[in-house]
């Protein structure tokens, strides 16, 4: 227990990808099995554990710990479980060491009228980070920022498969995953799984100049929807939904499951849809997230699938075959069901009449336009070339920097995340933030800005004095009860620094409303 | 006529007073008289009339704020009488040239005051002395059942381990210029750093100082022209400032005791905390008081009420003086 301690200690407060990966990747090669393996599936969600309540901890802690000393130390921490693991009296500062593994199956196999006295026996063999691992565990809390992607990409780290091998692997595999890491050292593929998740092919951004010299009879263009990438597979009587990084989201989606009365794998765009009228993301993110989804919600907010892509079809892998061919089949395809329909196909001669079509989308959930190649297989990962999205041009507004705060790994020692602020009537209400966009000169320059103008610190946070003006670009716009203004921007970014402008002159918060 | 401990010692605006003796201990402010217990800017300031401290306080502090930090100053060595009472220096373990300070009134009860004081071994300085006294006047900084600071040479080896695994990334470890500095620069040689270390310009002369005492601290270069050197020492104060930005990628780390909690932790912005601290901790806080055993306990600073209600189960009469102006792991 004591690497999966340092392991998700080291994760807390290591905010950089690539410096998770690499202490994921040495904890993935150093770590026997099967500890490495519970792990894995502890980072990745897919350890189903019994869950200790906290009133339950509160009560263990109090028949060791003088009641006031506690709440005191309480006060002063702020965190349940870490409180306990650090209060928790021990008379041994060597442990004998427990695995990560028997801690595990101690959670999973022990009754609920003897876990109390399981978790205080485990607790007094454990020294205080291990404490804080367990508890974090138990009370399924972890918050170690570590996604499914993110611990595909660790494994392959080293290893000679690559992070889609592993992906299309995983919906076979269970903790602790003893086949997976033989095959990762070299052995034998392990066990396909039935319905399996296949790696995505993603686009590339492209300009209106990159554009010009390539041939538009040669492309097929689509809406780029606002919703989510999904892949409804349903294969071999069973029906997964998967997010394009192969997280199955399919409880959430109880009225898309049903649907998928087809035997396949396709590839498309998750979206809620009343009628013919799509909505706003905002409203699939309703749906997002949930173990469950009442009856209410399924009505009010009822889902469907937009497909571009067809990956398999009864039993026959359609990957290798061109997207001409591809788009063929899934015409032909029969999908009886009114949830799942064909993304049309643009009209279009020349790209000019293709940046007509983008500037004035018929729906406001459509983002731009995705162009795709017509002669290419469907390949896994982010290829250059074959596709490509053309978002419409940004939203943009003038804004006042009114907070900042600093970075990390990269940007440590310069401040680099922003609160900014929109006139309403005298005053300034902060309407965002924004953590990039801006070029490492702009940084410095906003860096020595913050320096220069501090009004009041509040911890590591600095109130400025209202006066720079930056051009704020974002995607676009949500109604939200959360923030003051009332509305929330979708991937904001600094996209110029307006020295120039005076900030009396920036923009109102009327005029971001009116986005809307 | 015997007297009371409350007419020995008492808490004044500028700080803790003998009454007998007529001088400060540690005084917050200029006075005529005081005795330092160590070279912590809260606890040793200048300004004052005569100071009486170890050699080496009163050379850190003459290093700090110059030769003429006070009209005139006295080595402690051995005990001296003053008015009523004997007052002698014991080492404290804290930072070097650290004492308590035994107060001993010629009719009335022993008085200890601790200063800051740690008992962990600590490479840089005299270990902490027992001493037997009727009142003890103790600091409480880490004065909480949280508090159970790790071996400091565990913590060395995990700021080498991540040295290891990030070998391109310089590390960056924020330590108080007095004693935090160069007690990691002897850990991480302990813990088989054997490289070049740097140290920011602002922990030189007393780096120097503490090599000037015979405490190996191995090469150091200045921070201003690294080198090769993957591990460097700064003040926490710097890693604020745009002095920062030289380095490309930083491990941020910051050696304290406070880093046994997250949420400390994370306002700092660190990415590797390290639970090294120059105070005692609670076990060694109540073993130390079991031991000495004093007819009652007196806290200067820190966390009281943690401490109070601990002397309350073991049935020790004590009580807060409530000094302002310590900070709790200062420096
Ligand atoms: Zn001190
Ligand atoms: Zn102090």
């Amino acid at each position: 227990m004591k690497a999966f301690a340092r392991l998700l200690e080291r994760l807390a407060f290591t905010p950089a990808r690539n410096a998770k990966l690499t202490i994921l990747s040495h904890y993935f090669q150093t770590t026997p099995d099967p500890d490495r393996g519970y792990a894995l599936a502890v980072l990745t969600g897919t350890l189903d554990l019994r869950q200790v309540s906290p009133s339950l901890l509160k009560r263990l802690a109090s028949e060791r710990v003088d009641e006031q000393l506690f709440r005191l130390s309480y006060d002063f921490v702020g965190d349940l479980a870490e409180t306990i693991a650090l209060i928790w009296p021990t008379d041994a500062e060597v442990s004998t060491e427990v695995s990560l593994s028997q801690a595990v199956l101690l959670l999973r196999e022990t009754g609920k009228l003897s876990l109390p006295g399981v978790i205080a026996d485990l607790l007094d063999r454990l020294t205080a980070p291990e404490r804080l691992a367990f508890l974090k565990l138990a009370t399924g809390n972890l918050r170690v920022g570590v996604s499914v992607r993110l611990a595909h990409t660790a494994l392959a780290m080293g290893t000679l498969r690559g992070s889609e091998e592993i992906e299309e692997i995983w919906h076979g595999q269970a903790a602790p995953f003893l086949p997976l890491f033989t095959w990762l050292a070299g052995g034998p593929s392990p066990a396909p799984a039935s319905a399996p998740f296949r790696p995505v092919m993603l686009s590339t951004p492209i300009t209106a100049e990159e554009l010009a010299p390539l041939d538009p009879t040669r492309h097929i263009a689509e809406w780029k929807w606002d919703g989510i990438r999904v892949q409804a597979v349903a294969e071999d009587g069973m029906r997964r939904l998967y997010s394009r990084t192969g997280e199955e989201i399919g409880a959430a989606f109880p009225d898309i499951i049903e649907a998928m009365t087809f035997e396949g794998a396709v590839d498309g765009e998750l979206l809620v849809r009343r009628g013919a009228e799509i909505a706003p993301f905002a409203d699939l993110q309703k749906r997002l997230g949930r173990k469950s989804v009442g009856r209410v919600l399924l009505q009010s907010h009822p889902a469907a699938l937009i497909l571009y892509d067809i990956l398999a079809w009864r039993g026959e892998d359609l990957r290798p075959l061109p997207l001409s061919s591809r788009r063929a089949r899934l015409e032909a395809a029969p999908f009886d069901s009114p949830r799942i329909g064909l993304s049309p196909l643009l009209p279009f001669e020349t790209w000019e009449e293709l940046a007509r079509l983008r500037a004035a989308p018929h729906a406001p959930v459509i983002e731009g336009v995705m162009i795709k190649r017509l002669d290419t297989p469907y390949i896994a990962g982010r290829p250059r070339g074959p596709w490509f999205k053309w978002k419409r041009d940004p939203m943009v507004i003038d804004a006042v920097l009114l907070y900042a705060q600093s970075g990390h790994g990269k940007r440590s020692g310069f401040y680099s995340d922003f609160t900014f602020g929109l006139w309403e009537g005298e005053e300034l209400v902060p309407v965002g933030k924004a953590y990039f966009g801006f070029t490492d000169e702009e940084l410095r320059e906003l860096d020595r800005f913050v320096r220069r103008n501090t009004v009041q610190r509040f911890g590591p946070v600095r109130q400025l004095a209202p006066k720079l003006v930056v051009e704020v670009a974002f995607e676009g716009l949500n109604v939200s009860q959360r923030h003051r203004s009332g509305v929330a921007m979708r991937f904001p970014r600094i996209s110029r620094i307006r020295a120039d402008k005076p900030a009396a002159d920036a923009d109102r918060l009327e005029t971001l409303r009116a986005m809307l | 006529m015997t007297l009371r401990a409350e007419d020995v010692i008492y808490p004044t605006e500028a700080g803790l007073y003998c009454a007998p003796g007529d001088f400060y201990i540690d005084p917050l402010r200029p006075v005529p008289r005081a005795m330092v217990t160590h070279g912590h800017s809260d606890h040793a300031r200048p300004g004052h009339g005569a100071v009486m401290a170890t050699r080496q306080t009163l050379d850190i502090m003459a290093i700090r704020y110059g030769e003429d930090f006070a009209a005139s100053r006295q080595i402690a060595e051995g005990p001296v009488r003053i008015g009523g009472v004997t007052a002698s220096f014991h080492p404290a373990g804290h930072v070097l040239g650290s004492s308590q300070i035994l107060i001993n009134p010629d009719d009335g009860p022993r008085i200890l005051i601790s200063g800051d004081y740690c008992r962990t071994p600590n490479p840089v300085c005299l270990p902490w002395e027992p001493v037997a006294c009727d009142i003890f006047i103790t600091e409480a900084t880490f004065g909480l059942p949280i508090f159970r600071h790790p071996n400091p040479l565990t913590e060395a080896g995990r700021l080498i381990a991540s040295i290891a695994e990030f070998p391109n990334r310089p590390h960056l470890v924020g330590a108080y210029a007095l004693g935090k500095a160069q007690r990691v620069i002897a850990l991480a040689r302990a813990a088989g750093h054997h490289g070049p270390i740097a140290i920011h310009g602002a922990l030189k002369r007393l780096c120097d100082y503490h090599v000037d005492q015979g405490i190996d601290l191995g090469p150091l270069v200045a921070a201003s022209d690294p080198g090769e050197a993957q591990l460097i020492i700064a003040p926490p104060s710097a890693f604020a400032s745009p002095w920062v930005q030289r380095f490309r990628d930083p491990v941020l780390s910051y050696a304290s005791g406070w880093m046994t909690v997250r949420a400390h932790a994370r306002q700092r912005g660190v990415e590797l905390p390290l639970v090294i601290s120059d105070h005692v901790d609670w076990p060694q806080l109540t073993a130390t008081i079991r031991e000495l055993a004093p007819r009652e306990v007196w806290i200067t600073h820190g966390a009281e009420d943690g401490l109070t209600r601990w002397c309350e189960i073991e049935g020790i009469p004590s009580r807060p003086l409530r000094l302002i102006g310590y900070e709790d792991e200062p420096e």
